[in-house]
């Protein structure tokens, strides 16, 4: 386990990266295993899998809706496909055929979505995707995951080809800070305790975990015991370290580089005013951003460990 | 089932199908018998000649599948698998209620032998072409039917699907269009009219058929050809009837969507005696 005060931030490689990568290796386990991307193979990189796999990689032009139907036929013909485009196009132009030939009939497509959120940065709002946990969470029979840094994302991938059901994945275009080595353990519905804390938890998902630790860290400097997890798993959310976590800091934060009204952070306080109710503050998006470099767009969007602090100084203010 | 290639034997069964449709909307009080009428044929050429399959085992790999893109003429296919032995005759009668697995809109969940869910239009095609891309990767040589309602096909996606089918040669996937001339508003020609349509299919490089929807022995050349066609896929054009086999139902935009009264089931089933 880390303590916040250790936790450096180095860049390893883009959670998208590492999807190219891990499917690559899946491809040479298993034959099954079948890709389709629309006109964006360069980008999601599943590239990689083209270039060792060309027969298994259907590129389907710019067609997310017939991309999504033709891997549910894939699917149902027995093969393991993966879609990939932008997060952005794939849940949102897809979205009524994911709901009609996946979600409802438990089909068994993986869906990634890369460039998500907003440090995609100087493409602008119409390429950021900002709603996708909404959309995948309102896809009854997904598991919705969010995986922080490369070895999370490497797991992700490999956990959703051996899951029988569909799966959709979060990935991000830059590269993303290393938080795990190379030999983590994950479970599927299990979130990561990055950091032991009591006074408060900061509940963080995908590139947001890096912020969450800084921030833990700048906390402990000023006496603030933080606890951190890492929701690499949005649905099924574990609940039960949520429920330990409010009865054992009484305080959270929940950051998220998502709309914060629609995303994990509502799906915390659902399952705290369930199990545990206790105060909690929302990071998280109000709107749509606007072109700039990733950093530059998560200064100004308040999506910083600086930010995390604060809103932990409020909701300690509020704790009984 | 007995398979027969006999047009006349095949008419017989289109007769029987037609009898489950309006029953089984009748007592549902709801429904779509009109566009499941109008592809009796085409779906009883189809299961009782041309298809590769077996009612003993519905998941063979090397089965034919067929997909109802167009989903609300699920009562044409239920009557269908129930005559072919893959579901039970008795409970037809209780599509569209409660714990029925005829459920309004074809639904894998309650009937496995259906190779998928559909209901929302424009997008059974890119199933099937994903399907006849798995039997190419997987060197099977079975084949995939997908049958598309007219003004089902105002929906874009079905042309993202023929697009990408006849780019990447996919020759063993054959549409049908049942071609019936009206939608739920009326008439396709006044709604969204389609025409021309097989030009339209050839110019996103389809081998067109276009051929009598209800002519058995055309229906059954016309799959033949379309076996036969390499390097691309197929569509066969279906000019059909709407409501075909009850005289007042036939050509009647009330009937895309409304089940007949009791008076009008006694009235069709003695129609179709």
């Amino acid at each position: 386990m880390l303590t916040a005060a250790k936790f450096e931030k180095k860049l390893g490689a883009a959670t998208r990266e590492a999807f190219g990568r891990a499917l690559v290796e899946l491809g040479r386990e298993n034959p099954n295993i079948v890709v389709g991307d629309a006109d964006l193979t360069k980008s999601t990189m599943t590239t990689y899998f083209a270039k060792e796999f060309p027969d298994r990689l259907f590129e389907c032009g710019i067609a997310e809706a017939n991309m999504v139907g033709i891997g549910a036929g894939l699917a149902l013909a027995g093969k393991i496909p993966f879609v990939s485009s932008f997060s952005a196009f794939v849940m949102t132009k897809g979205f009524e055929q994911l709901r009609v030939l996946v979600a409802y009939p438990n089909v068994n497509l993986k869906v990634v979505g890369t460039h998500s959120g907003i440090s995609i940065g100087e493409d602008g709002p119409s390429q950021m995707s900002v709603e996708e946990i909404a959309l995948a969470c309102a896809l009854p029979n997904f598991v919705v995951l969010s995986p922080a840094d490369e070895v999370a994302t490497r797991w992700a991938v490999r956990w959703a080809a051996g899951h029988v059901g569909p799966v959709f994945i979060r990935t991000g275009r830059p590269k993303a800070p290393i938080i795990y080595s190379a030999d983590a353990r994950f479970e599927i519905g299990k979130a990561v305790e990055l950091v032991p804390g009591t006074d408060v938890t900061i509940v963080a998902t995908g590139l947001m975990v890096a912020e969450a630790l800084l921030a833990a860290g700048q906390l402990e400097s000023e006496g603030i015991s933080a606890r951190v997890l890492d929701i690499h798993t949005i649905r099924p959310l574990d609940e039960e370290a949520l429920e330990r976590a409010a009865r054992e800091t009484g305080a959270l934060v929940v950051v998220e580089e998502h709309l914060a009204d629609c995303g994990l952070g509502v799906r915390v306080a659902q399952a705290l005013a369930k199990r545990h109710p206790a105060p909690v503050e929302f990071i998280g998006l109000t709107g749509y951003a606007e072109s700039g470099s990733p950093d530059e767009l998560l200064d100004k969007y308040g999506l910083r460990a600086p930010n995390i602090v604060e809103a932990v100084r409020r909701v300690l203010g509020r704790k009984r | 089932m007995e398979r027969t290639k006999d047009p006349a034997a095949l008419a017989s069964i289109c007769k029987q199908i037609r009898r489950h449709i309006i029953t089984m909307t009748g007592a549902a009080k709801s429904g779509h018998p009109g566009g499941s009428l109008s592809a009796v044929e085409i779906v009883v050429t189809l299961y009782w000649d041309v298809m590769r399959h077996d009612p003993a085992r519905p998941d063979w790999p090397d089965r034919d599948r067929f997909i109802l893109s167009k989903g609300h003429a699920a009562p044409v296919l239920y009557a269908a698998l129930a005559e072919c032995g893959y579901t039970p005759k008795e409970t037809l009668n209780t599509l569209r209620k409660l714990g029925s697995i005829y459920q309004g809109h074809p639904d894998k969940r309650f009937i496995p032998a259906l190779e998928a869910s559909t209901g929302s239009l424009g997008e059974g095609l890119s199933v099937g072409i994903g399907m006849a891309l798995a039997a190419r990767l997987d060197g099977r040589d079975y084949r995939t039917y997908v049958l598309l309602g007219d003004g089902e096909i105002q929906e874009g996606q079905i042309w993202e699907a023929a697009m990408f089918a006849s780019f990447h040669k996919v020759d063993n996937v054959c549409a049908i269009v049942d071609y019936n001339k009206l939608q739920l508003d009326g008439f396709v020609k006044e709604i969204m009219d389609l025409e021309p349509l097989a030009d339209k299919w050839r110019a996103f490089g389809w081998h067109v058929i276009e051929l009598d929807g209800h002519d058995i022995p055309a229906l059954q050349k016309a799959f033949a050809e379309a076996a036969s066609v390499k390097g691309k896929p197929t569509v066969l054009i279906a000019h059909t009837v709407k409501g075909k086999g009850v005289s007042f139902m036939e050509n009647s935009p009330k009937y895309h969507g409304v089940a007949p009264t009791p008076e009008e089931v006694e009235l069709a089933l003695k129609e179709l005696a």
